[in-house]
Formats: C-alpha cells, structure tokens, sequence
C-alpha cells in the first residue's frame, strides 16, 4: 500500500456543456489515472442522468487561479468605471428603446 | 480577514469558496463532516448490495443497481467537496478503513428481507433528504453544489422505496406482515440518523452559528416523524412507538423516548454490521490493488511511450 500511495492518481476538473448551444460548466473533479480514464469516469460519475453532451476533463494543476486574497484590489479596475455600464448614460424620455 | 469578521460574513449568508481565508475550527468541522458522510454514502452502498443478485424482478434489480451507482457517486462528490479544503481523498479513505472515521450508523443493520429495501429508501433515504436539503445552503461552496446534485439524485431513492413498500403492502398477507416488519426493524435507527438530541450535541450551536447546519438534529428529525407518519398510514403501516400521537396544540407528532444506548453502542462499533461492513470496504479495497496500480503503470509507460 504504501509505495501506491506515493504514486496518487492526479486531480481531475470536469467540465459538461449541457447541450449544443450553452457552454462548458465546471461539475466537479475526481481522480484518474491518465485522461482517458478520466473522462470515462466522468461519465460514468457526472452524466448519468442526461447532464450533458460533451465533457472537458482538465489536470487540476494546470487550471491558473487569481489569489482570493487579492480579490478586492485585483478586481477594484472595474468598479471605477461606471460609464462602462449603458445605465451610466441619461437620455430623454421619447427614445424609448436603445 | 480574522474570526470575527468571518462569523460576521458566514452569518450574512455569503458563500466560503476554497482559498478563502478561514477558521482552523471551521476546515476541520467541515472535513469530518463531509468526509463522514463521503464515508456513509460508501458504507451506505453494502446492506443494498445485498440483495442486487436477489431482487424480485429484472426491472427492480436494474433500479437497485442505478441506486447504489447513485450512492458511489455520492461518494465521490463528498470525497471531493472535502479534498478542496486540503485533504487528500486516499488519507481519508485510509482512516475509514482503519476503522479509525465514522459514518452513519444506520448502514450497520443488516437487510433480512426484500421490504428492507424499501425500507432503506423510503425511510433511511427519507431522513437522509431531510439532513441533505438544508445543507444545500451551506456557508461552504464545494459542499453546498455537492449536496445540490446529491438531493436531485436522493429523491428517486425514496420514491422507489416507497413504492417498494406500497407494492408489499398491497400483496399478500405474507408480503404484507415481511412490510411490516421492516418498518419495525428500520424506523428507530432512522430516527436515530438525526444525531443526539440537542441537549447532547456539542458540536450543533457552533455549526449553526457557521451556517454549516441549519436546523437543529430535534428539529429535523421532527419534520421526519412529521411528514412519515401519515406515509406510513396511507399504506396501512404501524409506526413501532406506542407513544405516538398528533399533539394539537404544537400541530406536530409527540414520540416515544429513543435509545440512545443503542445509538452509542452502534457507533462505537457494537452494531450488528460493524464487522463485517469495514471488512467488506477492506476486501473491495485489498482486491482492487492490483487494478490501480495496472492503471498507474499503464498511464506512465504511455506518458514515457509520448515524451521519448
């Protein structure tokens, strides 16, 4: 057992685009030994009910992440620029749609 | 962030994602909860299993097989739920097979009969629903999306077990009294999947305080009696508890005193299933050696295969 648990099968991130048209979504992950195998799995574990119609499988170690920590700062560019948002702009009452 | 402003944020129903900044108390709740129940959910797997290669017909032997699927695949979700917080899913496996984790202590009464298969569902998976439904809004993310698909999946498990049992009790007499008796074997162990009662719960005030639980294990497990009992009667059941009556004045159900030496004694190991259920997960885990490390072998002569 133990020269097995040195060699963990790595983390796997699904993805299911639920049917043509939307995007992919991340499900959840599971483990596995290479990709093949990982997506089978995720099949078998994330669409047993018609979840989906394609599937993404991706390593977890290669998914970059922006640091939770930073998030205020990190994200603060966009919360000063309110003329980014049509709301930002009056118009008269008679141009009913635009 | 810092304790108080984490207690100020969890309790103004905003979401924990997993890098965020938390308690050590809270990972720690929540990792033996999750994995607990990742563990139930696996356990929860054997008493049914039991009887796959004896169900009464084609159609209920797939339905069983779809179930228990179900119940892997639970698992497997919880297992990830508790590995974003930094635990590896082997090491926790590990411990449940060292008989060192818990898990939900109905799974260590044994299945006799066909009925206690409708028993589990409509019952044990009744009172599961009614744990899992709340906690699909709970302060932790991971846990919260897992519990989402695990509740979607639950209700056919109940449904069928109800039906299960609605079939036996429309049968003959023999069909009728072998109902009957899983009802009377499985309903006290059901009610006992609540938890202690509140007053002897240490760690409930604090995981309501976290938005962890949201009801308390009296207040759950009322709901249950509450919504089974006239289940129960629709069939022409008999709920085992002498005690049992509607309290107009609460508008709920009043019932009996549970055994909480029981309930003690099952969990510390004592039940009639603790042996042989450990010894199953050991056997499937032991057998399946040889498989994982094909797998592995298998993944890295290709990578090597690719790389040269």
């Amino acid at each position: 057992m133990s020269s097995e648990t040195k060699k963990k099968w790595p983390l796997w991130e699904v993805f299911i685009r639920s049917r043509q048209g939307l995007s992919h979504k991340h499900a959840g992950s599971l483990h596995a030994a290479d990709a093949e195998m990982a997506l089978e799995n995720a099949r078998d574990v994330y669409t047993r009910r018609n979840e989906g119609e394609s599937l993404w499988v991706v390593e977890a170690v290669h998914i970059v992440a922006s640091s939770p920590g930073d998030k205020s700062t990190y994200f603060d560019p966009a919360n000063d620029k309110v003329y980014r948002h049509p709301t930002f702009y009056k118009l008269p009452d008679e141009v009913k749609h635009m | 962030m810092n304790s108080t402003l984490f207690d100020a944020y969890v309790a103004d129903e905003k979401k924990i994602e997993p890098k965020d900044w938390m308690p050590d108390a809270y990972r720690k709740t929540l990792v033996r909860q999750i994995s607990q129940h990742a563990h139930s959910e696996v356990v929860g797997m054997l008493p049914e299993a039991n009887w796959i290669s004896r169900a009464p017909s084609l159609k209920r032997k797939a339905i069983l097989m779809a179930k228990v699927q179900d119940e892997a695949g639970h698992g497997l979700y919880l297992y990830s739920a508790a590995e974003t917080l930094g635990v590896e899913r082997e090491d926790l496996y590990l411990d449940l097979l060292e008989g060192k984790a818990k898990y939900s202590s109905i799974f260590n009464y044994p299945t006799q009969s066909w009925a206690d298969i409708g028993a589990i569902g409509w019952l044990v998976d009744g009172a599961a629903i009614m744990n899992q439904v709340p906690l699909c809004k709970c302060s932790y993310g991971p846990y919260a999306r897992a519990m989402v698909r695990v509740c979607k999946e639950e209700s056919f498990h109940q449904r069928q077990g109800f039906q299960i049992m609605l079939v036996m009790t429309e049968g003959s007499a023999e069909q009728k009294a072998m109902a009957q008796d899983a009802m009377n074997r499985w309903w006290w162990p059901a009610l006992m999947m609540f938890g202690p009662p509140d007053g002897d719960s240490p760690n409930s005030a604090q995981s309501m305080k976290w938005n962890i639980k949201r009801f308390s294990n009296d207040e759950l497990r009322q709901k249950f009696v509450d919504m089974t009992v006239p289940q129960a009667e629709l069939i022409g059941l008999t709920v085992p508890d002498a005690d049992l009556k509607w309290n107009e004045q609460t508008g709920h159900y009043d019932f009996g005193e549970i055994d909480w030496s029981e309930f003690k004694r099952v969990i510390k190991g004592g039940g009639p299933c603790n042996v042989q259920r450990l010894a199953a997960c050991n056997k499937a885990w032991n057998d399946g050696t040889w498989v994982r490390q094909a797998a592995t072998a298998y993944a890295e002569k290709k990578s090597s295969n690719a790389t040269r």
